[in-house]
């Protein structure tokens, strides 16, 4: 690739992500109200959105592999009863992420 | 005057900051990865601090490498960022209201729109005395900054790491999983949770891990529209 040819790829992805990120302001534009099946998956998604993202960032994890998705398991339970206990979101993240590099590093 | 709207400015970065520190773990260690990538493939540091800056999506960049490495081929280019980065759009239609009437900040808010920003600016409520479009301004513009400079960092130091990172990458699980809960604990009902949670799942069994996020999509959206009825009669769901 010549460096102009490398430059119109990284256009086309930037190109690219703001469209989908700016396409629903285009279409529903401030000055009109939006329409109530759009208020109502405003509302219904956020929901749904993060329940996808959680099963997305684990979608590498192998139930038949060695570790059986064990060290993942126990991180979000870690992760869950911290929440829960503590609520500190801060506190809830790091102790999640030790106890699951303590897992990978050194027990599985 | 320009004290006021300093105060007002400095109030905002205050109480944005603690919210970005998850992120700031995440986005280091990932752009952090991401630079050094670059640099081990033969890219100078420029290429990993434009394209962080420029792009702001982690999951695109990683492919954006390969194309680079690859013949020119812009309508490939094109789809595949389309494809990639779709999931964008439930992310605009979740913050239509929000960031209405933010004047020029809407701009910005709306460029770095990524999923990191969307999760806190979706779920946090500015404190009292703090200016709503300054917060998610000082949000997005922290996390911009935390992904431009790890993935900078990376291009220029390059292999020189040797400390044990490994699993350090599950931040962005354990932050994806309080966020859920915190949502969680918004709504009384949690139908669009089950909805969001099983449809990713059965789609992740039937189509595999690198092509799952668009059949997702689609039945989440077939999923709320059919059973709007029920869920708006049931109520509960967060304002």
């Amino acid at each position: 690739m010549t460096l102009l040819e490398q430059v119109v790829t990284i256009g086309i992805c930037v190109l690219g992500t703001v469209a989908t990120r700016a396409l629903p302001f285009l279409v529903f534009s401030e000055a009109r109200p939006t329409p109530k099946f759009v208020q109502y998956l405003g509302k219904a998604l956020p929901a749904a959105i993060f329940g996808m993202l959680v099963v997305y960032c684990l979608k590498n994890v192998n139930l038949l592999g060695s570790s059986h998705g064990l060290p993942e398991f126990i991180g979000i339970a870690a992760t869950v009863v911290l929440h829960l206990w503590k609520r500190q979101m801060l506190v809830s993240i790091a102790g999640g992420t030790l106890c699951y590099m303590l897992l990978v590093q050194l027990v599985f | 005057m320009a004290v006021k709207t300093n105060g007002t400015r400095i109030r905002a970065l205050k109480a944005a900051f603690p919210y970005t520190l998850p992120i700031f773990a995440s986005f280091w260690f990932l752009g952090l990865a991401y630079g050094i990538y670059m640099n081990v493939s033969g890219f100078s540091f420029w290429y990993p601090a434009v394209m962080s800056l420029t792009i702001f999506g982690g999951s695109l960049e990683f492919v954006t490498v390969t194309m680079l490495m690859s013949p020119f081929a812009p309508l490939q280019a094109l789809l595949l960022a389309l494809m990639i980065q779709a999931r964008h759009l439930f992310y605009g239609l979740a913050m239509l209201d929000k960031y209405k009437g933010l004047g020029w900040k809407k701009y910005y808010l709306v460029f770095g729109l990524c999923d990191e920003t969307f999760s806190i600016n979706c779920t946090a409520v500015a404190p009292e005395g703090v200016d709503r479009g300054w917060f998610m301004f000082f949000v997005t513009f922290l996390n911009h900054m935390y992904w431009f400079t790890g993935a900078t960092v990376g291009g220029l130091a390059g292999s020189l790491l040797t400390f044990d990172t490994k699993g350090l990458d599950f931040v962005m699980t354990a932050m994806f999983v309080v966020i859920f809960m915190e949502q969680w604990f918004k709504e009384k009902k949690h139908y669009t949770a089950f909805i969001g949670v099983a449809a990713t799942a059965a789609c992740r069994l039937v189509f595999g891990p690198n092509s799952f996020l668009i059949p997702t999509m689609v039945c989440i959206l077939c999923a709320l529209t059919l059973f709007r009825k029920p869920i708006e009669k049931a109520g509960g769901l967060s304002q």
